[in-house]
């Protein structure tokens, strides 16, 4: 597993590179909005694969919860924290798109606010894995996650009923999609995805190892009256206790 | 009476006596919220028109920034004298303590409410135009909205560094929903423009999913190692 990571990185790499050129060349210019709908070929897929880390993030919490299994807690972390980013990713591109387009950076719209409500949510729950660094924190994190899961469908609700009431911009006419654009749309849906799967297992093991490193320097503070070469000698002590 | 219910009943009576007596959390709810309302009023000219549409997002919170305040009192009297170690190591109904610190804070919370509404009635000339008695289902399923998440999410923080700046930070993402509800569904009947039912029955779905919620997680809560 370890020697995947660098090939995957590459393709990786090379799958975001080929969806930039995509998106940024070979697709058609939009007539309405110009050039700057072109943002939307990262903007949409970073929002699917955010939507997708803050599932597994769920998945991950509710296994750790019935298993007790910290690598769960781990995959969990590291979800919540790509998650994150990706969201935040959204967030800032939306408001690079639509102030040329709808001549605000902002509106309190139904996807708008429910993206932003959704990353305070996980934001607040990276607060929560900061603020308490003991024994209790995987379980705390998973139930906060519990509860975010469960808030983000009344969110949308109630957010979908405040808005139906009040005037709402209008996005992009109808009109049929180039294939192109279609086609650069996917590619980067999939190159998204990867980038995230990738980040997020990197991110995975980083913690796995941190845990580890954490675990062998409490045990060093606990053999530190022994002498260092009998501690060298029982290389088997130091696994038992993993 | 079962176990469950004695518990329950022991520790809300035992919280109301305490609370009767110090009166700590009710003083310092009422008077944060007279601060909270005398504050707002700087901050736009309260005339009757206007303020029908600002007051309902102002009173609910005021009163949640008031609810915090006892909210995280709660737990704080458990600790002292390892009262909630004692409860882990006891086989009694985890969920008992829990639904009596709701119930108390429920009370608490009401309390303050049907104190501080006349207050804001005169300071805000208001009247409503809408029907009034939906007011009242209105406060009971958004403050058992803010207690039940806010009772669970002190408890959580107990075990955070920085208890007291812990508990907004995780309750107010969650509560936006429930939020949004009771303050559109005064100001809908305050104006009298639209109808409160959806926020209503939007309150009473957070309540039901909230309160099932934090009954089922409240032992991995409290067993927390």
């Amino acid at each position: 597993m370890k020697r995947a990571f660098p090939i995957l990185a590459v393709l990786t790499t090379a799958f975001v590179l080929y969806g930039f050129y995509l998106g940024l060349f070979v697709a058609p210019t939009e007539r309405t909005m110009g050039d700057v709908q072109r943002i939307f070929y990262f903007h949409a897929p970073s929002g699917w694969t955010a939507f997708c880390l803050f599932f597994v993030n769920l998945i991950a919490s509710v296994a750790y919860l019935i298993r007790r299994n910290l690598k769960a807690d781990a995959l969990a972390v590291a979800s919540a924290e790509v998650g994150v980013v990706f969201c935040t990713v959204v967030l800032v591109t939306g408001p690079l798109w639509a102030r040329p387009v709808w001549g605000i950076w902002w509106t309190w719209d139904l996807r708008l606010t429910s993206t932003l409500v959704l990353w305070l949510i996980y934001v607040s729950y990276l607060m929560l894995r900061r603020l308490t660094n003991n024994a209790q924190t995987p379980v705390l994190a998973a139930v906060l996650a519990i509860f975010g899961a469960l808030d983000v469908p009344l969110v949308y609700f109630s957010i979908w009923f405040f808005r139906t009431q009040h005037p709402q911009p209008v996005i992009g006419g109808g009109g049929s999609l180039d294939p192109r654009m279609l086609h650069a749309f996917l590619i980067n849906l999939w190159a998204f995805s990867c980038l995230g799967a990738l980040v997020c297992w990197a991110r995975y093991r980083v913690e796995l190892m941190h845990r580890e490193v954490e675990e062998a320097h409490a045990l060093e503070s606990l053999l530190d009256v022994v002498p260092k070469s009998e501690v060298e000698a029982k290389p088997a002590q130091r696994g038992s206790l993993q | 009476m079962s176990s469950f219910q004695s518990i329950t009943l022991a520790t809300l009576t035992k919280d109301i006596r305490l609370e009767w007596r110090s009166k700590d959390a009710l003083n310092s709810m009422l008077f944060f919220s007279l601060l909270v309302v005398v504050i707002f009023s700087f901050s736009f000219d309260p005339v009757a028109e206007e303020s029908r549409h600002i007051v309902g997002g102002l009173i609910w919170v005021a009163f949640l920034f008031a609810a915090i305040v006892a909210l995280n009192q709660t737990w704080a009297r458990e600790l002292r004298n390892q009262v909630l170690d004692a409860y882990r190591v006891s086989p009694a109904p985890a969920n008992g303590l829990f639904l009596a610190k709701v119930l108390g804070n429920f009370i608490f919370v009401s309390v303050l409410e049907a104190l501080m509404t006349p207050l804001f009635i005169v300071f805000y000339n208001l009247r409503a135009l809408g029907p009034a008695w939906q007011l009242i289902p209105l406060a009971i399923l958004g403050t058992w909205a803010l207690v039940v998440n806010g009772t669970f999410f002190a408890a959580m923080s107990l075990r955070t560094r920085n208890r007291e700046i812990m508990l907004p930070l995780l309750l107010f993402p969650i509560s936006i929903p429930a939020l949004m509800g009771m303050v559109q569904a005064t100001t809908a009947i305050l104006t009298g423009e639209n109808s409160a039912r959806f926020w209503i029955l939007l309150l009473l779905t957070y309540d039901v999913v909230f309160t099932t919620a934090c009954l089922a997680l409240f032992e991995a809560i409290l067993h927390a190692e």
